[in-house]
Formats: C-alpha cells, structure tokens, sequence
C-alpha cells in the first residue's frame, strides 16, 4: 500500500528539483500528445524547444524573440507572486495589462504630435497607474465588502477586453488610418516609441523593467519587513495577526502592486512589439504568467528563468505551427498540462511517499 | 432606440434558454462546494463539455447522445482536478485555474475541424396542451429537454441535500472533513463524488451552449460563463433554491442586452457587452456585504486539504 507522511519541514531539495520533473514529464505527455495528433514527438519536441534558439536559418529571427515574450511574462509574474505567496488570488492580471496599455497609450495621445523625452515616461507613469487602478477594484471590494478577489478580477478581465473594444474601433482609433479599426502607431511615433535597446536581443524597456524587477522582488522578499509578512500571512495567517500585520493593507499592496507591474507590461507592450490599441491587442500574458508564476515557485529567480521557457515554447509553438502544422492549440494544451504536472510533483515537497503498511500512530 | 420592437413574451422565453448553461454549471458547483472542495475550473470543464458534446453529437447526428459525452468529458476532466487535490493535495485554487487554462487548450486542438459545421437539432419537447396556454405555454412550456433536465437536477440536488443520508453525509464532510473522517465517511471519496457531478453538469451546461444555444462550435465560446456560474453560487448563498433565481436573473440580463443591441439602443454595444459581468460584480457586492451571513452559509472547510493522519 502507498501512502503518504507528511514532512515535518517542507523538503528543499524537493522545492526545487519539482519544476525540473514537472517540465520532464511534461515533454513526456506532450510527446504521446504529438504522438496522437499524428507527428513525430522528437520532430516536434526538437522544433519548440531546440530550433528558436539554434536552427541556422530561424535562430536568428526567433531568439530575439525571446526576451520580447518573456519580458510581459516576467514583470507580470512577478507581481503575481507577491499577492499568491500571501494567499491573495489576483488572476485577473490580462485586464490589469489591457487597462495599462489603454491608459498609457492615451496620455500619448493626447500628446500627439508634439515631440518631447518626457512623453515616454508620462506614458509609464500613466500606465502602471492604469493597470493599478483596475487591480485596486478588487482590492477595495475585498477590503470594505469582502467579495472575493479571484471573481472579481476575472469579471475585470472581460471588462477590459470590451473597454479596448471601444478604444480601438471608437475613441482611439487612428483619424488618419482610412476608417481601419486601431489606434496610431506608437512604435513608429518616435516620442513614444520603445524600440529594441541593443540590436538583435529584442530587449526593449520592458525586458528593462522585468529585470528590476526580479531584483526589486528579491530583495524585498529577503530583506525586507514587507517581504517577511507576505510570506507569513500566506504560510500562518493567524501567526500573522499576532504578529500585528494589517491584512487590509496587505490586500491593497498585494493586488496594488500586481496591478501596477502588469500595467507596464502592457504599456510596453503597446508601444513596442505591438505598436497599437487594436481589437486583438491581448495575447493572454495575463493568464499564462499564472503558470509562470508557480512554475518559478513564486521565488523571482526562478519566475527569471520560468518566463524565459514559458517564452520559448510560445516561440517553439509558432515554429511548429508553421514548420510541422501542430496547431497553436497543442501549445496552450502543453502549457496547462505543464502546470498539472509541477501541482502534482509538489507533493513530495510536503509529503514523503511511504511504501508498506501504516504503523500504528 | 425602439423599445415596441422587442418582443418581451419571446425575451421571457428566451431567458430560460439564456440560463440554462449557467445553470447546469452553478447546480454541480454548488454540490461540489458544499462537499468543502473549491473547483475553479468550472469554465474550463464546460468548454469540454462544449466541444466533446459536439464532436460527439455531429459524429453520431444524435444531440441526446452528445449531452452523455458532455457529461462523461467533463466528469473526466474534473477527475485530473480531483486527483490532484484530493490524493496529492495540491492548491485547490492553483489547481483549478490550471484545470481551466488546460481545458481551454484541450478543447481548442479537439475542435479544430470541426469549426463552422451546425449541430444537429435537439427538438422542442410537445407538451401537448400546455405549450398552447396563451403566455405561459410561450414562456415556460416551449422549450427543449434540456432546459427542463436542468430545473430537474435543481429539484433533485436540493432534496438530496435536505432529505437524504447521503446528503447530510456530504455536508458534514464539508463542513469538517475531521469530524465526518472521526464517523467512520470515507471524506476523500464522498469528495471525488462530488467533484464528479460538478464536473458532469459543467460538461452539460458547456454542451447546451454549443448544441442549442448556438448551435456550433467556436474555440473559447464559453467566454465567461463558467466564472459567472461560480458567482451565483455565491449569490445563491450555497442553496439550491436561489441558483435557479441567480441563474435566471444573469439569464435575463443576457438576452435583454442582446435584445437592446438588435433594437439599436443608444448605448454603445461595448457598455451593453460588458453589462453581465458588471452586473456580476455588483451582486457580488451586495451579497458579500452582510457579513456574518455571507460567512455563515459557506460551507466551513471550503478549500481546505484534508489528509488523515492516522
């Protein structure tokens, strides 16, 4: 008989080697997916996970690629791990990017066509603003009524989905642009324009801003008094009481702050990679930075280094879809099945797997 | 905007229409919950159902037999939700978001070919007389099986809860799983049995969207409507009862903003859109704003693992 013990303490080892086991039984299910759909898995493993980086004659088009889907990835996640790792269920993080995207690329402009360095950072100011806002709806629900977070952040999401609806074809749309729904190009307008910073990386701002804030989360959570009690109200709540934190601050700062980062990612997202406000502007990094988030453990190096696979297969996906025609679907498909393995794995984090009969207690 | 040219007796119809995914959704949730397990993957087991009734209804031409695929699809995909909280006892919420985000994926590739086909039809139900009262028969007695399949397993879910062995057993296992365990109820079965039905009518209500209420399949069609359906839980405090008025009512919403759309009303279509979740949240509101009884009715272990020691 299997049964299972809990640990005393949480395994270390276990914490970490989960994602390594998750990812490898996941290239193993994908393999029997790709299988069935009728491909060869070793093709089609070979296309997602190894030709976005090394193919001689795609490499050089798709590993740029690299850091501008992982970039929003990143920032996005990061700001998730601080309100998952108190007990606090953003998921509405897609609204929170369309709304900063829409804000910032509004106060541009508003600002068009006059030229000047300080639109760009108006522009970033104004879009951690809006997605701050749109995360601050749910907060505020949840600390004076005490509605619950998660459904009201998803709500959120379909909200803003038709908010960029009505910018797009309706009060931001491009007055020069022959009737087309979507808004001005921001990449082409050189005061709002956030172009790639060093030639062929495809880092931008954004990758900029991802970066500082794997560091800025890091300390913060090491070193800081913040740090320390988002991690106890999410491990003992009622320790957390005790020990005289404000859980209604924490809520604010949480989901504030979530906000805040998917709102850059956003704004960054609109005025390079994506250029406009258009009907089909969110690519769902909202949703998929949840997996990202519990697939670096919701410790920010290793969100770093979740983004950047989670990236890759976006990347690969594209690849496949075009190389071996498995549809984008199967990528999707991969992507949660990903997430179901590394929740599955966490068990022997937790637990230790005994053989044999139950002793007597 | 013409108001005259809405016909308000076929709104009332189509009300019921409306609500039915939502309903069949909110029911098997609503057990699901009082069994202490939370499932955020309803939207994600709907989509299954969606796509697995319609191969299945499209394949065989029978709609009826497309509703039992629904069912047995969804029921599969909450058994994956079921396996990892119950057994390996991972995150109920992590896991559910997972269940929706795979759901979506999964029903993504199983439909591709068969966008753009129509289903087969699942036909009114002749209720002889009744569907010719003036009004009434229009409203209540026009309608497909399904709709009144799904006001049945209401009824039946609420009797189970109130006057059944079992479905005190469910509670109690949901209310503290170590005092049912203490008794002697096998706490992780009555769950996986739970979770199970809600998958099966999440899987139901999914089809009912893509073989009635459509009728077609289109990649992500569910579009909100497993989330809303968690919401009426709430809204309906955890009795049976209220979900049939919670879902009617987000029925009601739904067809009348679509009929406002087609009569042209002045508001723009983007506000009228978004006008069912914004409603959503605001009952959501409401109903959480008395505090000691929005406390009160949810079931006590909600989200919490259990494993017995010993």
């Amino acid at each position: 008989m299997i049964w299972l013990e809990k640990r005393p303490a949480p395994s270390r080892t276990w914490s970490a080697a989960s994602p390594i086991v998750a990812v490898f039984l996941t290239l193993i299910a994908g393999g029997i997916m790709f299988a069935i759909l009728g491909k060869n898995p070793f093709e089609a493993l070979r296309t997602i996970f190894w030709d976005p980086l090394f193919h001689e004659q795609f490499a050089s088009f798709s590993r740029p690629q690299l850091l501008v889907k992982a970039g929003p990835l990143i920032l996005i996640a990061i700001g998730l791990s601080f309100g998952f790792r108190a007990g606090i269920w953003n998921i509405g993080a897609e609204g929170q990017y369309i709304m900063g995207a829409i804000v910032g690329a509004a106060v541009g402009l508003a600002l068009y066509p006059s030229e000047s360095v300080l639109i760009f950072p108006l522009m970033v100011v104004a879009g951690a603003l809006g997605g701050w806002a749109w995360a601050m709806i749910p907060g505020l629900l949840k600390v004076r009524f005490g509605t619950n977070e998660i459904l009201v952040s998803l709500m959120l999401v379909y909200v803003a989905e038709n908010i960029l609806a009505s910018a797009a074809v309706g009060w931001l749309k491009n007055p020069d642009g022959a009737g087309f729904p979507g808004s001005r190009n921001l990449s082409q307008w050189e005061a709002s324009a956030n172009p790639e910073l060093i030639a062929g990386t495809g880092a931008h701002w954004g990758v900029m801003a991802a970066v500082i804030a794997v560091v800025f989360a890091y300390v913060v959570f090491t070193k800081h008094i913040l740090g320390f009690h988002i991690r106890l109200s999410g491990e003992a709540p009622r320790a957390a009481r005790f020990a005289g934190v404000n859980p209604n601050l924490l809520v604010l700062v949480c989901l504030g702050l979530s906000g805040a980062l998917a709102g850059l990612a956003g704004l960054f997202e609109v005025t390079g990679p994506a250029g406009q406000i258009g009907i089909d502007f969110n690519v769902g990094y909202g949703f998929t930075a949840i997996i990202v988030a519990f697939l670096g453990r919701l410790h920010p190096i290793g969100i770093l280094l979740a983004g950047l696979l989670m990236a890759l297969t976006y990347i690969g996906g594209e690849l496949a879809s075009f190389m071996l025609s498995i549809p984008g679907a199967a990528i999707q498909a991969f992507q949660g099945m990903l997430l179901f393995f590394l929740l599955g794995v966490d068990v022997a984090t937790h637990y230790r797997v005994r053989f044999g009969r139950k002793g007597v207690a | 905007m013409d108001l005259s040219s809405i016909n308000w007796l076929l709104l009332l119809a189509s009300l019921m229409v409306a609500a039915t995914p939502i309903l069949l959704a909110a029911i098997g949730e609503l057990v699901v919950e009082k069994a202490g397990v939370l499932n955020l993957g309803v939207e994600g087991m709907m989509i299954m159902g969606a796509v697995c009734g319609f191969i299945i209804a499209v394949e065989t031409g029978s709609a009826p037999l497309g509703f039992v695929a629904a069912a047995a699809g969804g029921a599969l995909l909450s058994m994956l939700f079921g396996v990892l909280t119950q057994f390996l006892m991972s995150n109920q919420v992590a896991t559910g978001l997972a269940l929706t985000l795979f759901g979506l994926g999964l029903s993504a590739l199983m439909g591709q070919g068969y966008i753009g086909i129509k289903a087969p039809g699942i036909g009114k139900l002749d209720l002889g007389p009744l569907s010719d009262l003036p009004v009434l028969g229009t409203i209540l007695f026009r309608h497909d099986a399904m709709v009144y399949v799904s006001i049945a397993i209401v009824i039946a879910v609420w009797a189970f809860l109130k006057f059944t062995r079992g479905g005190l057993i469910l509670r109690a296992v949901g209310e503290s799983h170590d005092a049912a365990h203490a008794l002697g109820y096998n706490v992780i079965r009555v769950r996986l049995m739970a979770i199970a039905f809600g998958g099966g009518c999440a899987g139901l209500g999914g089809a009912y969207l893509s073989l009635v209420r459509v009728p077609s399949w289109t990649e992500g069609m569910t579009a909100g409507a497993g989330w809303i359906a968690l919401a009426i839980v709430v809204f309906a405090s955890w009795k049976a009862g209220r979900i049939i008025v919670g879902a009617y009512l987000f029925g009601g919403i739904t067809v009348l903003q679509l009929n406002l759309q087609a009569a042209g009303a002045k508001i723009p279509v983007e506000v009228l859109s978004m006008s069912p979740y914004l409603i959503t949240i605001i009952v959501l509101v409401v109903i959480s704003a008395d505090r000691k009884r929005a406390a009160h009715n949810a079931p006590a272990d909600l989200g919490k693992s259990f494993h017995a020691s010993h």
